[in-house]
């Protein structure tokens, strides 16, 4: 018979460890299922000495453990001691392998090592890294096996193998080759999992015969060795019979298995096949199974803070005793704004009943929303955003109207149950109007990331949000001066297309049918001139391709590609011009933009190198840029002084590699931030601490907390991650007392600091190009170019910067 | 859309300059002073004013560019001022002075404003032509890669001369030994390296094996003395493997030996185009001490 309790947790993370700490507190029968010896993995496989923030700071902490910003060692440290205090039931090496609901009630939990527990409850918190996937072999819990590495310094002069064909396995391998043997064991015949950069590395490594590599070959078996010369042994099936290494160490990279296809076996429905999307769970953290709870990462709260509240909160909820959200403050703060705000409560209800498109989502979902959120009571009259800002966070109108500012001074009123801002979050672009409040204005103000959290996890709200885009798209593009009942068969008819990078739009003589209104990504216009592809010109979002079919020439006149992932309203062609017959300014107004297009790319077809220029920015990832830094090497006397203006002007750290990256025609493309439409380095920000401010420049706030995940996303590198150096000495007391450092001169470091992590002074955090956006004077490392060599241009201008160079 | 400093605004600079020249030329050729222009007089004294501040700014570029996060102007303007400003002041004080010369601190800081705006000339050129031949020199990688290209091929070289010979293993190893890049001042503008004896000695050696194999001779087998016939004679009984690996040891080395000055190249055009404000900065310290010497000088002393 199993062992029966009131509540199982699975996975000793925040969110775990807290409820059943808060469990064991109360005196409720529970158990804390682990699968690893320790508690809280995931925390526990930081670096040594990393400093781990405490975000949010306004969020009260709630739970029996204690929790503030420090190094891992005293939190761990400290949740171990807070754990015992209260006498938590943990039972580790018990990974669980399957959760069943029983028909009478209570749920029966199996482990891998074959224990099994049976509960009434269960809470689920094992975060999103997943469980590492091991050898499977006997010997892989060896203490000279290992499943990650932190330093590659650490090791020198040993024999090591790497098990994997992964990123991971080709990383650790390359970097421990320069002071060590290392034998990469490859399950496979190939790389073929890996990246073009480290495959190129390893390919390299092997044919230099610094790596030595088993193809097709496993592991059978890992023993340690008394007295020999090596401490241990692994057996291992190669292609030309059995072989044995002698070695010092195992460290196999082989992945781990996302949590989700657990969590779905357990019963629990996500809403979508998004891999970004979340279960749905309840206001009491219930998931769609009856008595099975979700707390933490994998319910969407990233944040240590906010699951140590859940943990607590979620023992609380199933002992079915009230308990306020530990947010609720928070939220009271916030709609303490509204007019006749009375609960917290109340106000959700006013905000979903008339907010149509916040209707669809759960009071949970609707509270987590809010607290993201900003409410905002414009007076009339009063700028919301300005045309031309950079801002991306979406308004939704919950009391009174705004108004839209057009062409001239025409206005547009939105009223409530109305969004807008919309635009700008799907297409990183300038704001394309400016709005301002109207009579007895509130608005709820979201950011892009968790509105766009809010679009990937419910279909409804993508789905209204799509057709309002669609809609507004066309008629502040094309016929402003038309109603919606005019453009209605247009609408019907136009549809979303998505296009990955370097696909094809349509082709030069091919029959046209529709027009691209570009909605997210920008394309390449091209022809075939003497026998080859020619970038005539660059197509941001916000503007259309495919006119010249609309004007009577049935074969498109050349080919469209989009430069990066892109997506178009594609607006069918008869639908359109039945409208170009009805609204006669259209017409005209489609002809000047086509006669100004010709010309444009007339004068760039008789360049020589003016397209390729194009090509090679693009094929730079400079589609996707808003800003980016060019160096025109014939003027560039390789000072440096950009670097050190940099460094000089944000803290000692310079946020560009100026002799970094590639060059075409003496253009040099440093390693240095684009500031993308869509950045990527936003994508996974725990704190949410990454954004565009109005003239574009995406920048990192203070309370990043130096998880590193934007450097990980960067795919163009821009990111650091640093420490503040101390500061520098004024200018006399350095030239006059050799006090300090002297300007432009790298911070010295600390001896010991930099031994030991542990004892440098500040937590490293990430830092980039904020494009000096608190100087008032512009980027610093264009106005440090003594020679003018650096400019910073935008892609709409690269028709015109290829044209200035001939 | 790139601005050199020398089309800085249109050339605002220049102009301003041509302006300043144009005014102080007309003024001195319309003044007429007895018994001969010189700095006493009122224009003396107005051009000499005009000469003393425009020295003390142009010296603040130094400052400037080091104030980074400074709202004045971009550092890319005011070198165009510097350039320009700085040539036009050869004439200003040429007129200042009335054309006289002789052994004493006002012509001492002449001397020094003239070797100043020299060098500074020196500099100009090597800003407008170095850069190109730079960027022309790497083909598109950064030094450090190309060291550490140097670097990967040395460990091949080294790998290829072990499978041949022990012997050659030291050629090569000394050859990677000696390959050194930088330095002292000599060492960043020299562009030869150490890698061309040893290819030269394994080359040569190939070739009188080939040549020996073509016309039948004997392999000598007596044991020589210098490095050259070690080589020499390891080529000559070679097998036709060590001969092949010998061949991928020339190739090894050559392209380590195009590498390596290549990297030469690019240091010695990278400290050209900063060897020069070691004489145009110093110099600069000693006009300005020259200069106010003199200005305390007339006002004291005359």
């Amino acid at each position: 018979m199993a062992d029966r309790f009131r509540i199982a947790i699975v996975g000793s993370g925040p969110g775990g460890m807290s409820a059943a700490a808060h469990a064991a507190e109360l005196g409720i029968s529970h158990i804390l299922l682990e699968s690893e010896p320790h508690l809280s993995n995931t925390i526990y496989r930081y670096q040594k000495g990393k400093h781990v923030m405490a975000e949010p700071d306004a969020l009260p902490l709630r739970s029996p453990l204690t929790f503030a910003a420090g190094t891992r060692e005293k939190i761990l440290g400290e949740w171990d001691s807070g754990i015992a205090k209260v006498k938590t039931n943990v039972a580790h090496g018990c990974e669980v392998t399957n959760i069943s609901r029983q028909p009478a009630g209570g749920f029966v939990l199996k482990c891998g090592n074959g224990r099994e527990f049976e509960a009434e409850t269960v809470v689920l918190g094992i975060g999103l890294q997943g469980n590492i996937r091991k050898m499977g072999v006997p010997g892989e819990d060896l203490p000279f096996v290992q499943y990650q590495l932190d330093d590659p310094e650490e090791y020198e002069g040993e024999t090591i193998v790497v098990v994997g064909a992964g990123d991971a396995a080709i990383e650790n391998a390359v970097a421990l080759a320069d002071r060590n043997k290392v034998i990469v064991i490859n399950r496979r015949d190939e790389f073929a999992r890996a990246k073009e950069g480290n495959l190129q590395a390893i390919m390299k490594g092997i044919g230099d015969g610094r790596i030595e590599c088993y193809f097709g070959s496993a592991p059978e078996l890992v023993e340690a060795v008394e007295g020999g010369p090596k401490p241990g042994r692994m057996a291992l099936a190669t292609p030309n019979g059995k072989a044995e290494i002698a070695l010092d160490r195992v460290i196999a990279r082989l992945g781990a298995s996302a949590p989700r296809a657990f969590v779905e076996a357990c019963g629990v429905e996500f809403p979508n096949k998004d891999p970004a999307s979340v279960p749905a769970i309840s206001s009491k953290y219930e998931s769609n199974v009856p008595g099975l709870y979700i707390v933490g990462a994998l319910g969407g709260y990233p944040l240590i803070k906010q699951a140590m509240n859940q943990g607590y909160e979620v023992v609380e909820h199933i002992l079915g005793r009230p308990v306020e959200p530990a947010d609720e403050p928070l939220l009271r703060e916030k709609f303490g704004r509204m007019a006749g705000f009375s609960t917290v409560d109340a106000a959700l209800q006013r905000v979903q009943d008339n907010v149509r498109l916040l209707s669809h989502i759960t009071p949970l979902q609707l509270r987590e929303f809010m607290i993201d959120s900003d409410i905002r009571t414009p007076k009339p009259g009063e700028t919301i955003f300005a045309r031309n800002d950079y801002t991306d966070s979406f308004y939704s109108i919950v009391e009174g109207e705004a108004q839209v500012i057009l062409d001239g001074d025409r206005r547009v009123t939105l009223k409530r149950g109305e969004f807008f801002g919309e635009m700008s979050l799907i297409s990183g672009r300038r704001r394309s109007a400016t709005i301002i409040g109207g009579v007895g204005c509130v608005l709820v103000e979201t950011p892009r990331r968790s509105m766009n959290k809010l679009i990937n996890s419910v279909a409804a709200v993508k789905r209204d949000i799509d057709t309002v885009f669609i809609l507004r798209a066309i008629q502040s593009r094309f016929a402003p001066e038309s109603s919606y009942a005019e453009l209605a068969p247009i609408i019907e008819n136009a549809r979303i297309d998505k296009f990955k990078a370097g696909e094809v739009l349509f082709r030069e003589g091919e029959e046209g049918d529709c027009l691209h209104l570009v909605r997210v990504g920008s394309l390449t216009i091209s022809r075939q001139i003497g026998g080859r592809e020619v970038v005539l010109s660059y197509v941001a979002a916000g503007n259309y391709v495919g006119e010249m079919t609309m004007m009577g020439e049935g074969k498109r006149t050349a080919t469209a590609t989009a430069a990066i992932a892109s997506e178009t309203v594609r607006v069918d062609a008869a639908a359109f011009r039945d409208l170009m017959q009805r609204n006669p300014m259209l017409r005209l107004r489609i002809q000047s933009e086509y006669r100004q297009r010709a010309a444009a790319n007339l004068a760039l077809q008789n360049l020589p190198t003016g397209g390729d220029l194009i090509s090679f920015l693009i094929s730079q990832g400079a589609g996707e840029a808003t800003d980016i830094l060019l160096i025109d090497e014939s003027l560039c006397v390789r000072c440096d002084n950009c670097e050190k203006a940099c460094a000089e002007t944000h803290g000692g750290t310079s946020r560009l590699d100026r002799e970094a990256g590639p060059s075409f025609a003496e253009i040099h493309v440093p390693t240095s931030c684009r500031h993308c439409e869509h950045p990527h380095c936003m994508k996974d920000c725990p704190p949410d601490a990454i954004h565009r401010a109005p003239n574009g420049e995406v920048f990192i706030a203070d309370n990043c907390i130096g998880c590193g995940n934007c450097k990980r996303n960067c795919p163009y590198g821009v990111i650091q991650m640093a420490a503040k150096p101390p500061k520098k000495p004024g200018l006399l007391s350095w030239l006059l007392f050799g006090a300090g450092t002297g300007p432009g001169e790298a911070p010295h470091v600390d001896a010991d600091a930099k031994k030991d992590p542990a004892k440098a002074a500040a937590p490293k955090k990430a830092v980039k190009c904020d494009m000096c956006k608190d100087l008032s004077g512009g980027p610093a490392c264009v106005r440090a170019c003594p020679t003018g060599a650096a400019v910073r241009i935008s892609p709409e201008e690269f028709p015109a910067y290829a044209q200035s160079r001939r | 859309m790139h601005d050199s400093f020398l089309t800085y605004a249109n050339k605002r600079y220049l102009w301003v300059a041509l302006v300043l020249l144009a005014g102080s030329l007309i003024a001195y050729m319309w003044h007429d002073p007895s018994p001969h222009p010189n700095g006493g007089t009122w224009l003396g004294y107005t051009l000499g004013t005009i000469g003393a501040l425009l020295i003390y700014w142009l010296t603040t570029y130094g400052l400037r560019k080091r104030s980074y996060a400074s709202r004045l102007g971009s550092v890319g303007g005011w070198l165009s001022a510097h350039v320009y400003l700085g040539t036009a002041l050869l004439l200003v004080a040429l007129l200042h002075s009335g054309f006289q010369f002789s052994w004493n601190v006002h012509t001492l800081a002449f001397v020094l404003m003239t070797l100043v705006i020299v060098s500074g000339f020196v500099g100009v050129f090597a800003y407008l032509r170095y850069p190109a031949l730079m960027t022309r020199n790497r083909e598109n990688a950064s030094r450090q890669t190309m060291i550490e290209e140097i670097a990967s091929l040395d460990q091949q070289s080294l790998q290829l001369a072990d499978g041949i010979d022990a012997r050659l293993h030291a050629i090569v190893a000394r050859s990677i030994d000696n390959t050194k890049f930088g330095g002292g001042v000599l060492g960043m503008l020299r562009t030869n390296d150490a890698s061309e004896q040893a290819l030269k000695q394994v080359r040569d050696a190939l070739e009188k094996r080939e040549k020996a194999g073509e016309s039948g001779a004997e392999p000598r087998t007596q044991e020589m003395p210098t490095m050259y016939a070690m080589v020499d004679f390891l080529a000559g009984k070679a097998t036709d493997v060590q001969a092949e690996t010998m061949r991928k040891l020339v190739d090894s080395l050559s392209r380590k030996k195009a590498l390596a000055s290549r990297v030469s190249r690019d240091i010695q055009l990278q400290s050209l185009m900063e060897l020069w404000l070691y004489i145009h900065v110093p110099l600069t310290f000693a006009l300005l001490a020259a200069l106010t010497a003199h200005i305390i000088v007339v006002f004291f002393y005359w």
